[in-house]
């Protein structure tokens, strides 16, 4: 080894993505103000993004676990949209049936979490195609048996959606909560560690002595329950759930680039929550940005991909190691 | 590798060409034997199916997903991903109507400058993968937003125009007076066509070589020599000129639409998977990838026969991609 290193554990730095959410900002505040409609800087605005980012920020926290450890979850589009029609289902507008509706949702989500960590575990299925053929077959069966919006969410259940506490909406602590409380599990907790272990390198973990399997199962639990955290969010929004909510919002390519534009290596073992955040609020400041300079959707998307790629870049130019 | 026979062949006494002929038997891949059952399977049901009119229709649905499959297994091979197969589909399809604008005088230069736009596509998806070291997975990613969202940007979003008939005849015509065959799809025969040389370019030359040695240790691969930006970079430029391809075709085949492409690129996958890929690299067969895709068309027209609604297909199409690689790594453990 060359020079020595000096090794201090760090802590709590903030990851790199939150100075490209910084760079983001203060461009899109720019851009708005010479050639926009209207102010950036406003109230409504700010609170309007991150209003924005909590349908994928949920989603993406969970997303973070899987990818951290290594795995992929192209299933949570599907469970998504299973968790929304199911909700407004179930609830047909009264608020008697809530609690059942959201019991019934997240035994759902549970049991797809352990199904995908299961197939990829004990079958050694790619979890690219693991999580692929679940949500095809969870797609399946919804579209079989739903081909419209279904039921209706009780009104007060649109509270998740539309309520404030104080001056904050609702979605808005939802999200941080959502936020806090997987940075504590992923940094604080010895899942957390293990996870990090198994992501970084599976069989070096599986030689130490960890369950590998078992921390891959939690991992993608996690992953499902916030897509049914975010499924259930969607059919407040909306007021029921239709089985194309979720593959509309593209959730599954949308939470796995937002991962990896926070700073969370594809290949797992390096990474965050807090990145993630950084990642799905850029996503949200450019479109936010994108709307006030009436530029449209589709060259949104155009520059989406591009920002995509070039976020990932910075992150992995210097490597000299092969990337397939 | 299936290349592996002696290069002396003694004469065989009967039960020994017997054995042979089981070994033989042996080695063919199960994708094969799951293709044939379900071909069986549908002449039982549509007795019109075993024709050679009936096979032929069958290849002609088959052969855009089939000439995807064959350059996603280059990208597979490699150890990588191309997602953005399916918009780029979409791009070729929009893009053509645009540019001929109804006049089919354009037909030929629209079709070079798809070709050149793939070209171009697949260059960038390897040359970003290769020196800025983003995952292909990602880097594809990206490329499958942008073009959709470029390829929706020309057309204001819906679809805009038709496509004349010189440009949709590769799609949906048929050569007439073939000996034996009587009509054979355009299609069809650009299907084989890209089947033959993608099998030599896998299997024959030092490129293809060189592409499995990249995926099965991309650090061993380069410290022994192989230039693997280039190898992996021509990858890339084959998966997307097999898109361009299908493209045409699909354009020929369905006419303008905005989402012919979506989804595509996770089929050519699940297909060269069934034809026992391996992701990340390092083991894949051409002749496999081509069956795989085969199959999952066979698989829907057999599951349409029998009644299924369409999104039931899909679900078990899920279920069947997973079997099929559980059984591989099953397989794979046991020996």
């Amino acid at each position: 080894m060359s020079a020595p290193v000096n090794r201090k554990p760090k802590r709590a730095g903030l990851p790199p993505a939150f100075l490209f959410l910084a760079g983001a900002f203060v461009g899109a505040w720019v851009l708005v103000s010479l050639f926009g409609r209207g102010q950036f800087l406003t109230a409504a605005n700010i609170t309007n993004i991150f209003v924005r980012s909590v349908a994928l920020g949920m989603v993406a926290v969970g997303q973070s676990f899987a990818i951290l450890g290594g795995s992929i979850d192209l299933s949570v589009a599907h469970l998504i949209s299973v968790t929304a029609v199911m909700t407004s289902f179930i609830m047909q507008g009264d608020p008697a049936n809530i609690a059942r509706a959201i019991a019934v949702v997240v035994a759902i989500g549970l049991g797809v979490g352990l199904l995908n960590g299961l197939i990829i575990t004990k079958l050694r299925v790619n979890s690219l195609i693991a999580t692929l053929g679940t949500g095809l077959f969870m797609q399946g069966l919804l579209s079989t048996s739903f081909q419209n919006f279904a039921g209706a969410v009780a009104p007060e259940f649109e509270v998740l959606a539309y309520g404030t506490w104080g001056p904050v909406p609702i979605p808005v602590v939802m999200l941080a909560v959502v936020v806090a409380l997987g940075a504590l599990v992923m940094h604080r907790t010895r899942f957390g560690a293990h996870l990090y272990a198994v992501g970084g390198n599976a069989e070096v973990a599986r030689l130490s002595g960890l369950r590998t399997d078992r921390v891959l199962i939690v991992a993608h639990v996690i992953t499902s329950f916030s897509a049914v955290l975010t499924g259930l969010f969607i059919a407040a929004r909306l007021g029921a759930g239709a089985p194309w909510v979720g593959q509309d919002g593209v959730y599954d390519l949308e939470s796995i680039a937002a991962v990896v534009v926070g700073g969370t290596a594809l290949a797992g073992g390096r990474g965050g929550v807090l990145g993630t955040l950084a990642g799905v609020l850029i996503f949200s400041i450019m479109d936010a940005m994108f709307n006030q300079l009436g530029t449209g959707a589709f060259l949104k998307q155009v520059f989406r991909g591009f920002i995509i790629i070039a976020a990932v870049a910075s992150y992995s130019f210097r490597s000299k190691e092969e990337v397939g | 590798m299936t290349d592996e026979r002696p290069a002396t062949v003694q004469k065989p006494s009967p039960s020994a060409a017997g054995r042979r002929w089981w070994e033989t038997l042996r080695r063919v891949p199960p994708i094969f034997v799951v293709l044939l059952v379900i071909c069986v399977w549908i002449s039982f049901l549509n007795p019109r199916f075993a024709t050679v009119p009936g096979i032929m229709s069958f290849l002609m649905r088959a052969a855009p997903a089939a000439i995807l499959a064959a350059g996603q297994l280059f990208v597979i091979v490699s150890g990588g991903f191309d997602l953005s197969v399916g918009s780029l589909i979409t791009l070729v399809v929009l893009g053509s109507s645009m540019l001929i604008g109804g006049d089919p005088a354009n037909t030929p230069w629209v079709i070079a400058v798809m070709f050149l736009i793939g070209i171009a596509v697949g260059v960038f998806n390897g040359a970003v993968t290769s020196w800025l070291k983003v995952p292909s997975f990602i880097t594809t990613l990206g490329m499958l937003v942008t073009l959709k969202g470029f390829a929706l940007l020309w057309t204001g979003g819906a679809p805009r125009g038709a496509l004349p008939n010189n440009f949709r005849v590769f799609g949906r015509n048929r050569l007439s007076g073939v000996p034996l065959l009587d009509e054979v799809p355009y299609a069809v025969i650009i299907l084989l066509v890209v089947a033959v040389v993608a099998t030599y370019l896998l299997h024959r030359t030092g490129w293809g070589k060189q592409l499995i040695a990249l995926g099965d240790n991309p650090r061993a691969a380069r410290l022994s020599g192989v230039p693997t930006a280039k190898v992996r970079i021509l990858a890339f430029v084959a998966s997307a000129t097999s898109a361009v391809i299908a493209g045409i075709l699909l354009g020929g085949f369905s006419g303008v639409s905005t989402n012919v492409g979506d989804g595509q690129e996770l089929g050519a996958i699940s297909a060269a998977v069934l034809g026992g890929a391996k992701l990340l690299g390092g083991r894949g067969t051409m002749p496999g990838a081509i069956a795989g895709a085969l199959t999952l068309q066979a698989l829907f027209t057999l599951l349409n026969l029998l009644g299924w609604p369409k999104p039931l297909r899909d679900g078990l199409q899920g279920v069947i991609i997973i079997g099929a690689v559980a059984y591989t790594a099953w397989r794979e453990r046991r020996s």
